[in-house]
């Protein structure tokens, strides 16, 4: 039987998390595809809540199909599309399914995706989501009411290590440290040396940091991200890396930059863990882990 | 105040298909001031739609007021008795002030020309803002005067989200990240510790629609 995440945290291990993101549609065959590759070489299995504001299949409903496959599911929750009501009732849904471990975020903003002139809700962000699970746990829901059985999580947020200003961002990693954060999987890193910097500060808290490893799958990519994708910064010799890549090896190159990243923080110790976002390229994760030495 | 921007011409002239006599009402309050539909701006639809009316040539009667603030009561009395002969009466106020004269001249049929579109301020010239949510629970006392409820377009109380970038916002790079601008600002003042705490969901019972409030002075008349 896989290890419960909660368990893995507690190991001292080195952690592995990957993601998977369900399907625009019931056609689950990828999906299922990826789960069955990635189940048995990682920790935790993020499975993303309509990411990007592009609306999919539910996150809660991927991870169900995650518990079944007999992986082991990180529920992520947005309130961008559903208010406290929802929330809760989908926590309380997911402990009875077995999905214990829950990602708390805000969510990207509704305008992002592809259904732009919908009502984004936002009635409670990544700190007030945390707190409602704590809430459920203590027996009570965030009216007050007593819940006949009480759910139990392990559960996570974000932070963006390379956030400018960084001062406001700290500030909340704080807040969600006290709110009960357990482990916190981070916005894409490049810059080890900067990452470093978070983690002398970070890692004075008694949570479990996981570095965002976001695969390079060209240097237009890698550009691309560094002008559009907030708290992301690819350095000059990695987007050069990336275009001295021969022809058809680029994915390849970020494959071993993906992997010697993950090598170096594991030798180093600089975070607990890692979490991999293979966007679209999920099928190269254990590739990614060899890479590393996982 | 309240801010609005008329509809397309072409809108209001086909709201008008088939009207003989028709009458457009202004506002000079929130409206005229940010030159949505006040006097000058009932002046000019009237004008357009005279024109391009008789373009068409079509035969209708187009006339014009602006009352002083069309939301309120006491003002609209003088200026109903000049609706009576009209098919139809174009509103150029706001929601509130179109919605008063409905009610005040029920059954005539009443169209708005301007779409209300939020609460807001006037930076310089020409260029409103929208500055407050009317969520019915201010915290501007503890955020340094900047509103996250409006400011930010996640309306977010607890600080950044992860789309906040060199003090921009993720869903425009013009617009500045509101809680940059007030971390900023409480730093400068030393107050920081106002947004160390971590704030509450919001309550929105507060905001319960309609809201309807009535003075101490006035209960129970």
């Amino acid at each position: 039987m896989a290890v419960s995440f909660k368990d893995a945290l507690r190991s001292g291990n080195f952690i592995v998390t990957a993601e998977v993101g369900p399907p625009k549609g019931i056609d689950i065959t990828e999906m299922k595809a990826h789960i069955s590759l990635l189940k048995d070489k990682v920790h935790g299995l993020n499975m993303t809540d309509n990411q990007s504001s592009v609306m999919r299949l539910s996150s809660l409903v991927g991870c169900h199909i995650i518990k079944e496959m007999g992986g082991v599911p990180i529920l992520q929750m947005t309130g961008r599309d559903r208010n406290r009501m929802a929330l809760q009732s989908d926590l309380l849904s997911a402990s009875v399914l077995g999905i214990d471990t829950v990602l708390c975020l805000t969510g990207d903003h509704i305008t992002l995706g592809d259904h732009k002139e919908a009502k984004p809700v936002h009635d409670l962000e990544s700190l007030q989501i945390l707190k409602a699970v704590r809430a459920l746990e203590s027996g009570k829901d965030l009216g007050g009411n007593a819940l006949k059985g009480a759910p139990h999580f392990c559960a996570g947020a974000v932070v963006t290590p390379e956030a400018d200003p960084i001062e406001p961002q700290l500030m909340k990693f704080e807040k969600k440290v006290r709110a009960g954060a357990e482990f916190f999987q981070t916005q894409a890193v490049y810059d080890l040396e900067a990452f470093k910097r978070f983690m002398d500060y970070a890692g004075k808290f008694d949570v479990k940091i996981l570095a965002g490893i976001v695969l390079l799958t060209s240097a237009r990519m890698a550009t691309y991200m560094n002008q559009h994708v907030a708290g992301i910064y690819v350095p000059d010799n990695l987007v050069a890396e990336m275009a001295g890549a021969p022809k058809g090896g680029a994915l390849q190159q970020g494959i071993e930059i993906a992997g010697r990243m993950i090598r170096k923080i594991k030798e180093e110790g600089i975070a607990h863990g890692v979490h991999i976002m293979a966007i679209g390229k999920e099928t190269v994760v254990p590739d990614i882990l060899q890479a590393a030495g996982l | 105040m309240i801010v609005a921007e008329r509809k397309p011409f072409d809108e209001i002239k086909t709201m008008l298909a088939g009207c003989r006599k028709v009458f457009i009402l202004g506002c000079d309050t929130c409206v005229s001031v940010c030159m949505a539909g006040g006097k000058k701006e009932v002046g000019l639809l009237a004008s357009q739609l005279r024109m391009s009316f008789k373009k068409d040539g079509r035969d209708i009667q187009i006339d014009e007021d602006t009352v002083e603030r069309q939301c309120n009561r006491e003002y609209m009395e003088l200026v109903l008795n000049k609706l009576q002969d009209y098919d139809l009466v174009v509103s150029m106020a706001c929601g509130a002030g179109v919605q008063l004269l409905a009610d005040l001249s029920e059954p005539r049929q009443i169209l708005p020309a301007v779409n209300t579109r939020f609460i807001g301020m006037t930076p310089q010239d020409g260029t409103w803002e929208e500055r407050c949510r009317a969520c019915g629970d201010c915290v501007l006392g503890e955020t340094g005067g900047i509103c996250p409820v409006t400011v930010c377009a996640k309306g977010i109380l607890n600080g950044p989200c992860g789309g906040t970038d060199h003090g921009k916002c993720e869903v425009d790079k013009e617009k500045d990240c509101a809680w940059t601008l007030i971390y900023r600002r409480l730093e400068k003042m030393g107050k920081l510790d106002n947004i160390r705490k971590a704030f509450p969901p919001r309550n929105h019972l507060v905001q319960c629609h309609p809201a309807k409030q009535v003075h101490e002075v006035y209960k129970g008349e």
